[in-house]
């Protein structure tokens, strides 16, 4: 019997049942949507705040002083410490390698610029070798890196108005260059030009705009660098741009005078710090430090922005939990008479109740499910429309929305159901109330 | 209502109370009646009103605020526009003054001044000459042990210091600094780490800095703040002011901004949509609730010879009524909730914007309005003796 009166209530009720079952499916799936951006939005903002460039830079061990006074370089090239450049790949190889987003290689080497157009005396100009963008390999994992990933705000234009083929970001292993936007003017070249360095013709494969001292600079290949320089293989420092954890006391603890169990969570927790930490281990006779200005903030912005979203995803769930619950309350109220019949016919309170809660659970389980996909297409939407990429969800999340859903049904039928019940039969089925 | 037996009024008794109280249309008293008589049920339909409009005016409150809060977040980062004398040339002295009047006392602008000087032993060092209030408002980020206050103190970076201070024991001992012959001495302060540049210069005032060296400032960076466009406002006016200088964005920090801002603003967009959705749901599911309830008292109206049109004149202004109080009583809450969020996530309170105040009542009347006339739709077709009998 029992079975029967809540099949043949769905049957009989469908469309009341359907505004329910929708607004329940539309609170799940607003829930699902918004705890799905919630958990992945620090993720998402992380690899956004990665456009405000490296936050991590490797030095040799014992470099000397840097005398660099608005982008040249003041001091003897040859001059102080190298990193080897085939100790790079390695980065892929620390404990959080997955969080290193890119990193680039630079050596800043000064160079006399001879100009074939006048005869002026050649000024000293700072050419750098860099990855632009370089496959490499790491074990079986190939991966590429360079300043187009860890640099984004580097563009590459033709330079005057001339329309060029060739203006391009310079191949590795190529004389090309890329002139910064000042020294271009101020040598009159553009893209396609040939200018000579260190005896050598370089061909000007683009024109390179980053609001920066490199505007005043030449950007090369780091294998024609090390060429220029007489030294194969070395790169003056490292920056590497890697998605971090914003820091918090034990971040900034000192790792020797930790117990070995602080230790090992301070070693897992990619914090700035313990990938600097696990960078030195890999390089040899190298310094990692953590570049304040873009590490210190990003922690901060990070925050922020989490919070808020926590914020706002705890008000779409209070939200969405009171349309389920007002959806549910007029569902029920609508159906004093049914319960006056029943009582009339000598059914108990309790089982009025049961069939009212049997209903509500096969309706926030069929909205939930509803509800769920929906939510999980609309996250997904979401994730596209505006971070142009996946917003994964939890399978672990389905369960929890499950019971999320019934619970929040229940708690919204319980006031209406015990209204209904204790409502004398003798009043409802004569249609007063 | 109260009236029980023994105080049943005469119908002169009654027409004399009538005359006595004020005088209120037929109309008003059904409006007033309905809500007191079923206050339990108008309570939980204004309940869901209130709650839909505060949660829209604290998602509307923060949608604008939240972006100049982040803004003034992103202001941490340091300056967004850098000022230098074209070809390396020092900027006038009325540089600062200038850059000042255009873009107001709120903006930062902190002026550098660069010298390559030589320590004892001859090595080459960057000695920088700013304003250190400035530079530590400006430059949050710099980790600094100990900012100078004497004229003769200097703020050395990591590396700098390492040349300079040969032995790490003697942390306050004095050092000497040449420049084309002319030697200073100096008391370092404290140390500057900030992992790039800066590592490896000395920090001076600007003052001692000038009457040693005589280098005038050669480069300003201003902390605008303002939106993209009004930062490129700001660009085209000091262009303008100081035609010998060179201004340019600080493309990292402008375009990093631009970048993560957009993308914040757009997913808080999206969940506002979606939270006051979410709400004008509520409201809709209990508002026809609410209406079906009292389908007894649509009957009897008809049933009595109300036109149709009247009848649902009385439904719309009930509605309009409930969408009216709520829309008030959630602005204000909402507001609360939102100087709440200001404060509990920012640590600064959310300025309160009346300006939304309209909107959040125009979605509110309307959201009632809708829910209204939803049901009574459905309850024309019906015949009033149909509902009376109950069925």
């Amino acid at each position: 019997m029992f079975p029967r009166i809540v099949y043949e209530s769905f049957r009989r009720q469908a469309r009341r049942k359907l505004l329910a079952g929708i607004a329940i499916t539309l609170g799940v799936a607003v829930a699902t949507a918004m705890i799905a951006v919630a958990t992945d939005i620090g993720d998402k903002i992380n690899r956004e705040l990665r456009s405000y460039g490296a936050n991590l830079v490797v030095t040799p061990q014992e470099d000397t002083l840097d005398v660099e006074v608005g982008g040249v370089n003041l001091k003897p090239p040859s001059d102080g410490a190298f990193l080897n450049e085939a100790d790079l790949p390695k980065i892929r190889g620390t404990f959080w390698h997955h969080n290193i987003v890119g990193f680039s290689p630079m050596l800043p080497v000064t160079v006399k610029v001879s100009s074939r157009l006048s005869d002026l005396s050649s000024p000293d100009v700072t050419l750098v070798g860099t990855y632009f963008n370089k496959s490499l390999s790491f074990g079986k994992e190939d991966f590429s890196t360079g300043v187009r990933i860890t640099h984004p705000w580097w563009k590459v234009s033709c330079g005057g108005d001339r329309e060029s083929p060739t203006c391009t970001w310079p191949v590795h292993d190529s004389e090309n260059v890329l002139l910064g936007e000042r020294l271009a003017a101020k040598l009159n070249r553009k893209a396609g030009d040939t200018i000579e360095v260190a005896g050598r013709q370089l061909t000007i494969s683009g024109i390179l705009s980053t609001g920066a001292a490199e505007d005043d600079q030449i950007v090369a290949p780091l294998a024609l660098a090390q060429k220029i320089l007489g030294k194969p293989g070395a790169v003056r420092r490292v920056y590497i741009s890697a998605l971090t954890k914003p820091q918090d006391a034990l971040a900034v603890r000192d790792p020797k005078t930790m117990t070995p169990e602080v230790y090992d969570r301070w070693y897992c927790s990619p914090y700035v710090q313990s990938i600097a930490y696990q960078l030195q281990e890999v390089i040899p006779h190298s310094h990692a430090e953590q570049i304040r200005q873009v590490a210190q903030n990003e922690g901060t912005v990070l925050s922020r922005i989490k919070g808020l979203m926590l914020l706002v995803t705890l008000a779409a769930l209070f939200a969405s939990a009171l349309a389920v619950s007002a959806a549910m309350a007029t569902a029920i109220f609508e159906r004093r008479v049914e319960v006056g019949l029943m009582k009339a016919l000598g059914a108990g309170n309790l089982v009025v109740s049961a069939i009212f809660f049997a209903e509500a659970l096969l309706l926030a389980l069929a909205g939930g499910l509803v509800g769920f996909s929906a939510g999980a297409l609309l996250a997904r939407q979401i994730g596209r429309s505006i971070f142009n990429s996946q917003i994964s969800i939890e399978p672990v999340l389905f369960p929890i929305i499950i019971a999320l859903a019934v619970f929040v049904t229940f708690a919204g039928s319980a006031a209406a159901i015990r209204r209904a019940v204790k409502f004398d039969p003798v009043f409802a089925l004569r249609g007063e109330g | 209502m109260s009236a029980g037996p023994d105080t049943l009024l005469t119908p002169k008794q009654v027409g004399d109370r009538r005359a006595e109280s004020p005088h209120v249309s037929m109309f008003t008293r059904m409006l007033l009646r309905a809500a007191v008589l079923r206050r339990r049920r108008a309570a939980s339909a204004l309940l869901a009103m209130i709650v839909a409009a505060a949660v829209a005016t604290a998602m509307m409150n923060l949608y604008v605020d939240v972006q100049a809060k982040l803004r003034s977040e992103f202001r941490n980062y340091g300056a967004n526009v850098i000022i230098v004398g074209k070809d390396g040339q020092a900027l006038p002295a009325d540089a600062l003054a200038k850059v000042e009047s255009v873009l107001g006392a709120k903006t930062l602008a902190v002026p550098f001044s660069y010298a390559v000087a030589r320590t004892r032993d001859g090595q080459s060092v960057v000695v920088v000459g700013t304003d250190f209030t400035r530079a530590h408002q400006l430059n949050h980020w710099w980790k600094v042990s100990h900012w100078p206050d004497a004229p003769n103190e200097g703020l050395l970076g990591m590396r700098a210091a390492s040349v300079v201070l040969p032995k790490a024991s003697g942390n306050r001992q004095p050092f000497e600094l040449t420049f084309q012959g002319k030697t200073i001495q100096l008391v370092p302060a404290g140390m500057l780490q900030t992992g790039a540049g800066e590592d490896s210069r000395i920090y001076l005032d600007q003052s001692t800095f000038q009457n040693w060296t005589g280098v005038a400032a050669s480069t300003i960076e201003v902390a605008a703040i303002g939106t993209g466009a009004e930062v490129e406002a700001s660009i085209r006016q000091l262009a303008a002011l100081l035609p010998e200088a060179d201004i340019r964005p600080v493309r990292q920090i402008m375009e990093g901004e631009a970048n993560v801002l957009n993308k914040t603003r757009a997913t808080l967009y999206a969940s506002a949509t979606l939270v006051v959705l979410t709400s004008a749901l509520c409201v809709l599911a209990t508002l026809i609730g609410w209406v079906f309830d009292r389908r007894r008292d649509f009957a009897i109206m008809k049933a009595l010879g109300a036109s149709e049109r009247l009848i649902n004149g009385f439904f719309a202004a009930e509605a309009a009524a409930l969408g009216v109080v709520g829309a008030v009583l959630g602005f204000f809450i909402g507001i609360g909730v939102a100087a709440w969020i200001g404060r509990a996530n920012f640590h600064a309170p959310v300025v309160p914007r009346f300006g939304v105040f309209p909107y959040v009542l125009a979605g509110s009347v309307a959201v009632a309005l809708i829910s209204a006339i939803l049901p009574i739709e459905l309850l024309r077709r019906v015949q009033p003796a149909i509902i009376l009998r109950g069925e």
